[in-house]
């Protein structure tokens, strides 16, 4: 009887999940087989040589440059990483602990702003801000602060760190902003009661259990950060290419797809790593339930 | 402590408190928190109201009342997680109007228990001794003593949310104890256990109280929760105490009709004053006729449009079948109109005869089940025996 219900109940469940479910396996699963598929062929000329081989990663593994554009990506990720999280996390600690409940929903809404606009327009205005004759360059010539526009402030590695860090920031405020709403606040009191200032307070308890929204916050900055593809080519100039500018200039321009997908799943691979490396040391944390 | 002066006490008698040593012990010791003149406001709203109480040292003191009376802004005020308006708030004898949460003499327990989830046991007990001159062996040893105490020896590697209500409320414990603290606060700290864990754990807080001598103040809205465990009750109203006092006497003489209503169950019936002399006043009261009461048995004035009642507790009547014989020096005659049936007791509402044939307003007497004797049905007479010196007048 209760069988016969739960099969009953298991189908329709699973006829209700499989639209979707094809869906994602179509969007998701069978682009990622094609390109782990690809890496592992020959190139061709116009055309992929479906036979056998290691030759890419080989290729991909001892190539200085992809060295250097996959310290590249690391170094970039791991400074707008660093520089949102750090920043994110004061927002959200503000926007939990200060603004009053009946005004945190405006308070997200204003947060989310720059999503109105698409990511491209964002990475655009950085370039007029920091460009040759941007708005930070010519308020200070128009001021007299400086005689001649600043060279610095487009097309180099920290820009696009600006850049990225304010694209992400809405990411890394809104997890841990959830993670610092479910503590309960009778834990801050107790770590008062017992003898801690509020300064020690936050180190020993709150700081512990906002950890779970920190490390999704960086998971979710760092992952795509690495992988972006327009903050470099326009706030970087084209002179500074992450490791995406390379696999679509291998993709696309070289026309060498074997080589394009290598560069793809290594990449993926070292993402991987980093990430499980990342939960790993934050495991403490993150076995908590509240 | 003196074991013939236990002796010699009367075998309590109902307005003498239950453990006449002990009260005479806790009035002699000093004062450990003194309120005075405490008023507190949240905006407009005036949560407390002038307080005044001084709580002795190894007392074990209640603040009871609904939820909303002020009880819990209170002890929050003595642990010092809220600022007072105006008054005065001494902890063994030093102001503590400058002094924070972190720095006070006193410990809590919390609602919540407020277990640290991210902490094993051990962990949450020591975590208040960071800063303890001691060596980490015996920090450690503190920690085993600590939860030895509170019946959770060998717990202390478990994590926090692997465990159940109970056991979180006495890590709470051993992690206020351990710290020993000169005041203890608990903040409805049995609510939410289940009534079996929550009666067990009423006599092992006890029990704790007596061994550790430290003063304890428990905020609770549940009236038999304070009667059994506190050694004086505060009931608290709209930020106001209404009485202070030993449970028997709380119990048995409740100075207004509201404080008597919140604890435990009073019967209330209509009187008129008839005369009113130096010894005794004679009412009249529906139901049971005229009585002459002492002074003793008159609680303070209400206010002046209230109509005067009498009031009783469901034990201070017997009731039996009609004709059977009683011994109580007074008797009605009553209809029965419900019964339930405790096990160990039955509850009756009954309406009570009167002169002009009519009935009074239904009362609630309670009887203790003893084998033999039957239970009177619903809708039979009965005669219900009572004593005047039972009786309070409320005017």
């Amino acid at each position: 009887m209760s069988s016969t219900r739960f099969d009953a109940e298991a189908r329709q469940g699973l006829a209700m999940v499989s639209p979707p479910l094809i869906y994602a396996v179509l969007m998701l699963a069978a682009p990622l087989i094609t390109i782990l598929a690809y890496s592992f062929f020959k190139d061709g000329y116009l055309e992929v040589v479906r036979e056998f081989t290691l030759e890419n990663y080989r290729a991909v593994w001892s190539d200085p440059i992809f060295h250097k554009v996959m310290a590249r990506s690391l170094g970039v990720a791991f400074a707008v990483t660093l520089a949102t999280v750090a920043l994110a996390f004061p927002v959200a600690y503000f926007l939990s602990f200060v603004v009053p409940p009946e005004r945190k929903a405006l308070w997200i809404f204003l947060i989310t702003i720059p999503f109105w606009t698409s990511y491209l327009i964002r990475v655009f205005l950085w370039k007029v801000i920091l460009g040759h004759n941007g708005v930070i360059n010519s308020t200070l010539t128009g001021l007299g602060f400086i005689d001649e526009p600043l060279g610095f402030l487009l097309y180099n590695v920290q820009a696009m760190v600006i850049t990225l860090a304010h694209a992400y920031a809405p990411f890394a405020i809104l997890p841990i902003y959830v993670a610092l709403e479910k503590i309960d606040r009778s834990l801050l009191e107790a770590g008062r009661d017992l003898g801690e200032s509020r300064l020690m307070t936050f180190w020993r308890v709150t700081l512990p259990l906002a950890m779970p929204g920190v490390v999704a916050a960086t998971l979710i900055v760092f992952i795509p950060t690495i992988g972006d593809y327009v903050t470099p080519e326009l706030i970087g100039g084209g002179k500074m290419p992450m490791v995406a500018n390379m696999v679509q200039a291998n993709m696309l321009a070289l026309d060498n797809k074997p080589m394009g997908s290598a560069l793809a799943v290594t990449a993926m691979l070292i993402v991987a790593v980093v990430s499980v490396i990342f939960l790993f040391l934050n495991r403490r944390f993150l076995r908590v339930k509240q | 402590m003196n074991d013939t002066i236990k002796v010699a006490a009367p075998a309590t008698p109902a307005r003498k408190p239950k453990a006449a040593t002990r009260y005479a012990e806790l009035q002699a010791s000093k004062p450990m928190i003194e309120c005075r003149e405490v008023h507190k406001y949240y905006g407009d709203y005036h949560a407390l109201r002038g307080i005044d109480l001084t709580i002795r040292e190894g007392e074990f003191f209640s603040l009871l009342g609904p939820s909303g009376c002020g009880k819990t802004t209170l002890l929050r005020t003595i642990a010092g997680f809220e600022g007072i308006n105006s008054g005065v708030v001494l902890i063994d004898d030093k102001d503590m109007a400058a002094v924070p949460a972190n720095k006070r003499p006193t410990n809590m327990v919390f609602q919540s228990y407020a277990i640290f989830p991210h902490l094993t046991v051990a962990e949450n007990v020591a975590f208040g001794l960071r800063r303890d001159p001691r060596s980490k062996a015996e920090k450690a040893a503190a920690v085993d003593e600590a939860l030895k105490m509170v019946g959770l020896a060998g717990y202390g590697k478990r994590a926090a949310h692997a465990l159940s209500g109970g056991q979180r409320q006495r890590v709470a414990l051993a992690r206020a104890l351990i710290l020993k603290p000169k005041v203890l606060l608990l903040d409805e700290p049995l609510s939410a256990l289940d009534r079996k864990m929550r009666e067990q754990m009423q006599v092992e807080l006890i029990k704790l109280q007596r061994q550790v001598g430290i003063t304890f103040v428990l905020v609770t809205h549940d009236q038999e929760e304070a009667l059994v465990m506190s050694d004086r009750i505060a009931v608290m109203f709209e930020g106001q105490i209404a009485q202070l006092d030993y449970p028997e006497a709380l119990y048995s003489r409740p100075v207004s009709r509201r404080v008597a209503d919140f604890i435990g169950v009073m019967n209330f019936l209509p009187v008129t004053i008839l005369s009113e002399d130096a010894d005794t006043i004679r009412v009249d009261v529906e139901g049971l006729g005229e009585i002459d009461l002492p002074h003793s048995q008159v609680a303070a004035k209400g206010a002046d449009d209230e109509q005067p009642m009498i009031g009783f507790r469901p034990e201070a009547m017997n009731i039996f079948p009609e004709g059977q014989p009683q011994t109580a020096p007074r008797q009605n005659g009553a209809v029965i109109d419900e019964v339930v049936y405790y096990g160990d007791m039955t509850y009756y509402d009954a309406r009570l005869d009167e002169a002009d044939g009519t009935l009074s307003a239904p009362v609630r007497i309670s009887m203790r089940n003893v084998f033999g004797r039957d239970i009177p049905d619903v809708g039979t007479r009965a005669t219900v025996g009572w004593s005047p010196s039972s009786l309070i007048l409320f005017r």
